[in-house]
């Protein structure tokens, strides 16, 4: 077994791995609500049930 | 009519079809051959290509198997053959079996001769102690593999773009008889000193997987190609 | 890596104007969305400032705070998917909202696992040299997030909702069908890798909070991503049945006018 990095070896990887998941589900989310104001206009009141 | 007469009458349909338009023996076969040419070209090494040998026939199996499957349902969905089935009536269920066996059929024959490939080309050695463990693999592997084939071939039947759906669909599914078919064709060959009694309980693992797709697809088929 | 990336979403009183401009959000998913955020923050600053190095794994540990609760979302959400799918199927629960939520769900849980691969075999490469070893639990989870994608590729495909809706949700329960057999084969192939635990059990104090911070703040993200996506989806499949009504009603305008 490889022996474990030194600290600021590891501080690239462990950046990295926090800006793509916030990254990732940061742009999903933008488009998701990005998609529903774009149709909503369109969806007539009774079908948003929710509102 | 009962299920099992369905069935048979619809796997002998499919396989007329088959046997008169050559498609498996003049392209689908070839293929393969073809793949397991082009593996020893990737591979380029006779011993590792002996050792390997149960997994590239197992694989090329596979790739083989995609085409025969887009084969199948292309035949059913041309004319809407598949829905005048139902509208006729004719029990889902029947159908499921009735395609998985014409498929297993030609698995079978694509099988051997995948198999008679890697002793020819791979100087793979069959033994005569792991006959039996051979045998038995193939029949548990080609039927698991049959149903599967049949239940998302009939899903990706008649989609836009099915062709690349397919693979995706499929391939992970079969991942198991993968694993299993090439170990247990390791202990039968005798791969590596793998002695045949390794074997037998992928054999378990193969059936298994047979059983639960083989009841899935039956129960399933109909809503699946239902429109 | 500020968390402004995240969706925020402030508290103005509803009125007809902003329903559109928030569309699919009502107090609850707000407060849920202010929480999740806040609970973010907190990750990043939990995760990444004040607790310590672990002793062994030292700055690696960090990205366990977020991996383990993706992994752990993923796993939720597809779960989460396989109820919603049978419930759809059974007769007497048939929503065409069950098949929204198990496709949102899908689709969160697809997010959450690529994340938890990627974070994963970052973290793997850290602590073990390498980006992925071939252990069973590793392998499973690349067959259900390969699964998944072919299960919204399904969803994809096309026809009414009701074919849509029953298609997926076959499709679904094949997944739970198809996922412990890949498991127990992989297990069979490969029984030597039990490391990958070598973490858990071993967090104390600061680094034991840091985590649960992390699990509870993707949990509400995780709820809060499918009901606004659940919801996106009915108003999808609301414009899709315009469509048709208005294609239905020029047909017959123009049978009146022969």
């Amino acid at each position: 077994m490889i022996a474990v990095m030194s600290t600021s070896d590891q501080l690239p990887y462990v950046v990295a791995s926090y800006v793509v998941t916030l990254g990732a589900i940061g742009a999903y989310a933008w488009r998701m609500l990005a998609r529903a104001r774009k149709i909503a206009a369109k969806v007539p009141p009774k079908d948003r049930p929710w509102t | 009519m009962s299920t099992w007469r369905i069935a048979r009458l619809i796997a002998a349909k499919d396989l007329r079809i088959e046997w008169r338009s050559r498609v498996v023996t003049n392209q689908v076969l070839p293929f393969a051959a073809l793949v397991m040419v082009l593996f020893a070209f990737a591979l380029d090494n006779d011993n590792v290509l002996t050792r390997v040998a149960p997994g590239l026939v197992w694989l090329a199996t596979m790739f083989s198997m995609l085409v025969l499957v887009q084969r199948a349902f292309a035949v059913e969905t041309a004319d809407g053959a598949l829905d005048a089935l139902q509208v006729a009536g004719v029990r889902p269920g029947g159908i499921f079996l009735g395609k998985s066996l014409a498929l297993a059929a030609q698995l079978a024959v694509l099988e051997t001769v995948l198999l008679i490939a890697a002793v020819v080309l791979y100087q793979a050695e069959l033994q005569a102690s792991g006959a039996v463990l051979l045998v038995t693999t193939f029949a548990a592997a080609t039927t698991g593999l049959a149903f599967v084939g049949t239940l998302y071939g009939g899903l990706a039947a008649g989609a836009k773009g099915r062709e690349t759906l397919l693979p995706l669909l499929m391939l992970p599914v079969v991942a198991p008889v993968l694993i299993g078919a090439t170990r247990a064709t390791e202990a039968a060959f005798g791969t590596n000193g793998a002695s045949s009694s390794e074997g037998w309980p992928w054999i378990g693992l193969l059936i298994l997987f047979a059983v639960l797709f083989g009841a899935g697809g039956t129960l399933a088929f109909g809503s699946l190609i239902d429109e | 890596m500020t968390p402004t990336d995240t969706p925020t979403s402030d508290t103005s009183p509803i009125d007809p104007a902003a329903a559109v401009r928030r569309p699919t959000g009502t107090a609850f998913t707000r407060a849920l969305g202010v929480a999740s955020l806040v609970g973010i923050v907190w990750l990043v600053l939990f995760g990444l400032f004040l607790s310590p190095n672990d002793a062994s794994q030292k700055a690696g540990v960090r990205i366990l705070y977020i991996h383990v609760p993706s992994a752990w979302l993923a796993y939720l959400a597809f779960i989460v998917t396989g109820v919603s799918s049978a419930a759809y199927l059974f007769k007497r629960t048939r929503s065409l909202t069950w098949d929204r939520i198990a496709g949102a769900s899908a689709e969160v849980g697809v997010l959450f696992m690529g994340v938890a691969l990627i974070t994963g075999s970052l973290w793997g490469r850290i602590s073990w040299g390498i980006f992925w070893t071939w252990d069973s639990r590793l392998t499973t989870t690349a067959f259900l997030f390969v699964t998944y994608i072919g299960y919204l590729a399904v969803r994809g495909l096309g026809g009414s909702h009701q074919q849509r809706a029953r298609r997926s949700a076959i499709i679904a329960l094949l997944a739970v069908l198809e996922v412990p057999l890949v498991h127990f084969s992989v297990k069979w192939w490969r029984p030597l890798h039990q490391q990958e635990s070598v973490a858990e059990g071993k967090l104390s104090g600061l680094m034991l909070f840091s985590l649960f911070v992390g699990i509870v703040s993707f949990t509400l993200l995780y709820v809060w991503l499918v009901l606004h996506r659940q919801r996106v989806l009915a108003m999808e499949d609301s414009l899709d049945d315009q469509g048709l009504d208005q294609a239905l009603a020029e047909r017959r305008a123009e049978g009146a006018q022969v």
